[in-house]
């Protein structure tokens, strides 16, 4: 219903604005997450570009997922231009035809003259997208629970006997089997190779059986930071950013552990067969260079996906926090981390997906 | 022939033509809405059947092989032609749309974890005859014989594939049917369990709904109308809202648990958890769908003549007889058009319970919604969707046997 309601408020939107948009200069639809990162996107990319080149640009939410955009672009009527997704749905949508090829060429050089390939951190470039920030799944605790050890390690987070308390974990096989590896010894650099046999597998489930009575699941990323400060669990799965947030404007006691972070990015896409594909082009190209990515950080802590950007990063809006240390591209935070593998999800997530839901139901 | 007759079969057929003519009116007039429900609600659901048992992807991109594999043993090796066919149509696929190879390949992958790049491999490499040994180093993979099997399961363009996956089956390369394997079957479960919750908040809300219809029914207009502002606020309440304010209620640290501590009844480490579980689900769910049992009961009793009663009473029947063989029989249109609304409306629950029901929060239209969103699997949902709907119509049948439709009433 909300996503129905999204598409209309999209369609009337545009259609508003296709009546304005005559006189100033091009008018292209962005689809982007909502809430603080949106703003984020609105303050360090879109408004610096409709100032610069007269274009407009309006800005919709959606939740996720292909099902709007298989629907726009199956049925030829095309009202996004851009949309906001995850390297999954990027390849995936790629695969399915709902996305243009990217002409990566048109993106500028970096800010220190190093090229564009090969400025982007690995994995930021795909043929049908291009990433603009890495987002981690961390996890975090309430450090008012734990006054004597601290948990450090991703291992800690499965052992309940030296830090007692339930645990929230995401209802969703992604990052919770990666993260079931890591804890049991199984090196960074190995987890995909593991997870695609049927030993690691077994090995996965069986690390997360050990704590399946202690877990409370969460669906909304919105929900760990509420599970943690309501004392329901001592420690959850969250995204960076959601617990950042509490804890830079409310003072809560969270402390993220970084040991065993997964990185995803958060990607531009172009939907195939939209009508201002090159204006859309041009958009991304200037949203995904140097500064912006940089300035971006102001909003949010989430780590641009250009490393000429890192060492302009600033501090937070309140003026006072320092975002390097809470980037998950931080070098100190990097020690034991992975980036997500989509081709591996690619290829594995129904399946793994249905053992999950399966697993969980018993 | 007399005149007399002509003239009377001429008024006839007169009489017939202005008839003919108020139907075709009537029939006018009706025509947009007709229009309007085919477009927006039949054409939907048939596309939604179709989808599911019928795709041509495969056999219209790829017809020789689709035909040549048809006659393939699933036991055997391939033959050259075969796989001559799968290279050159893969690569004549590729040049009408780059899109096709890779949703090939996904359909592939579907039916065996794994095979997405070999399959769009086949598409960009350049492979010279012989084919068979061209693919094998391509990958070693398609040397063995289930890459191919997939293959051939997902090539007919009408195929009972993935109703049979709905309900926890996987469709064999020969043909043959198997269950899924335990740990990977969960459909069947999901059901169970979507039913289960339905039939339970169905149950709660008639056994809280009843009551609180009789007393609206029977107190003065002023506070009837006072009280039914309070049922129907929960319907001006985002969805949302309310579901956050009842964690705040439930959780551990919540306000209830907090109520029982204050009054002693429960201590501090005998916190009762009402969150997360089956309970918080029925107690939400409950809660959001109560006013759909409520309404029409209340119009239905409204309704009801108190003279009845009163004359059951008269006659000597204890308060409970009257009530149960002379008043409880009148409320059950209203009870059965609640429970229908009431039981329907909840089937197709999942964004509360996956909220608040933690483990037990996944239902049927999670998993639509999941293949609908994530993976793109449209068939799949389309075909949970069709069974889904299948149980609500042969609910609805049962309802119009045991109670008759003709006696609902919503209001």
């Amino acid at each position: 219903m909300k996503t129905f309601a999204n598409i209309l408020l999209a369609s009337a939107a545009t259609l508003a604005f296709t009546v304005v948009a005559a006189k100033a200069g091009d008018q292209i639809t962005v689809i982007s997450w909502g809430g603080a990162y949106t703003k984020s996107q609105t303050e360090a990319y879109q408004k610096p570009w409709m100032a610069k080149t007269g274009n407009t640009i309006v800005s919709a939410d959606y939740n996720g997922g292909l099902a709007e955009v298989k629907s726009q672009v199956q049925s030829g009527n095309v009202t996004w231009d851009i949309v906001d997704v995850e390297p999954s749905e990027a390849v995936s949508g790629c695969n399915e035809g709902l996305f243009e090829k990217l002409d990566l060429t048109k993106l500028p050089k970096g800010a220190d003259g190093s090229d564009a390939k090969a400025d982007f951190v690995p994995g930021a470039l795909l043929d049908c997208a291009v990433g603009t920030i890495a987002y981690a799944n961390i996890y975090g605790y309430d450090s008012t629970k734990f006054p004597g050890a601290k948990p450090t390690k991703i291992a800690d987070f499965f052992d309940t006997k030296t830090f007692p308390g339930k645990r929230g974990m995401k209802k969703e096989a992604k990052v919770n089997l990666e993260m079931a590896l890591m804890a049991d010894g199984v090196p960074a650099a190995d987890v995909y190779k593991a997870l695609a046999t049927k030993e690691g597998v077994e090995r996965a489930f069986k690390k997360l059986e050990s704590i399946k009575g202690s877990v409370v699941w969460w669906e909304a990323g919105a929900q760990p930071p509420q599970l943690l400060a309501s004392g329901e669990v001592t420690m959850t799965t969250a995204y960076n950013g959601r617990l950042f947030t509490p804890m830079a404007t409310e003072g809560k006691p969270f402390v993220i552990v970084w040991d065993g972070q997964q990185q995803v990015f958060d990607m531009w896409a172009i939907l195939k067969g939209s009508k201002k594909k090159d204006v859309a082009m041009d958009f991304i190209a200037f949203s995904t260079s140097t500064q912006p990515l940089a300035d971006q950080a102001k909003y949010i802590p989430y780590g641009p996906t250009r490393k000429s950007s890192a060492p302009l990063v600033g501090k937070f809006m309140d003026g006072k926090t320092d975002m390097g240390p809470n980037m998950p591209t931080n070098p100190a935070n990097m020690g034991n981390a992975i980036v997500q593998s989509v081709s591996f999800w690619s290829e594995h997530y129904d399946e793994l997906n249905e053992r999950f839901v399966s697993w969980i139901g018993k | 022939m007399t005149a007399i007759e002509l003239g009377a079969e001429g008024l006839a057929r007169r009489l017939a033509r202005a008839e003919r003519r108020g139907k075709l009116r009537a029939f006018l007039l009706v025509a947009p809405l007709l229009v309007f429900v085919l477009l927006s609600f039949a054409m939907p659901i048939l596309t939604l059947v179709r989808q599911a048992a019928y795709n041509t992807l495969v056999s219209a991109n790829l017809p020789k092989t689709t035909a040549l594999i048809a006659d393939w043993k699933a036991d055997t090796s391939v033959s050259e032609a075969l796989c001559e066919a799968l290279v050159t149509e893969m690569h004549a696929a590729k040049a009408v749309d780059p899109a096709i190879p890779s949703r090939i390949a996904t359909f592939v992958n579907r039916e065996r974890a794994g095979s997405l790049s070999r399959v769009k491999q086949v598409a960009n490499a350049d492979i010279q005859a012989p084919f068979c040994a061209g693919l094998a180093a391509l990958h070693e993979d398609w040397a063995q014989p289930e890459i191919w099997r997939a293959l051939k399961i997902v090539s007919p363009s009408l195929s009972p594939r993935f109703f049979l996956q709905a309900l926890d089956f996987r469709l064999q390369a020969d043909g043959s049917i198997r269950a899924q394997n335990a740990d990977e079957a969960l459909h069947v479960m999901l059901f169970r369990r979507t039913l289960l919750v339905a039939g339970g908040v169905t149950l709660v809300c008639a056994l809280l709904g009843f009551p609180v219809a009789y007393l609206l029914a029977h107190i003065s207009l002023r506070a009837s109308n006072m009280l039914l502002i309070v049922v129907l606020l929960p319907f001006w309440t985002s969805l949302l809202v309310r579901t956050t304010a009842w964690i705040a209620l439930l959780q551990q640290n919540g306000v209830v648990n907090d109520t029982l501590i204050a009054l002693h009844i429960i201590g501090e480490n005998g916190r009762l958890e009402m969150m997360y579980n089956m309970f918080a689900t029925l107690v939400v769910m409950t809660h959001v769908l109560l006013p759909f049992m409520i309404l029409p009961l209340f119009s239905v009793m409204k309704a009801i003549n108190p003279n009845y009663t009163r004359a059951a009473l008269s006659l000597g029947a204890t308060p409970w007889t009257a009530f149960w063989r002379v008043y409880f029989p009148q409320t059950i249109p209203g009870l059965g058009a609640g429970c229908l609304l009431v039981f329907i409306l909840a089937v197709g629950y999942y964004i509360t319970p996956a909220l608040v029901g933690g483990q037990s929060g996944q239902l049927i239209s999670n998993i639509i919604a999941f293949h609908m969103q994530k993976t793109l699997n449209w068939p799949l949902a389309a075909a949970i969707g069709t069974i889904l709907l299948i149980g609500v119509l042969a609910l609805y049948w049962l309802y119009n046997r045991l109670v008759g439709i003709d006696k609902m009433k919503l209001g």
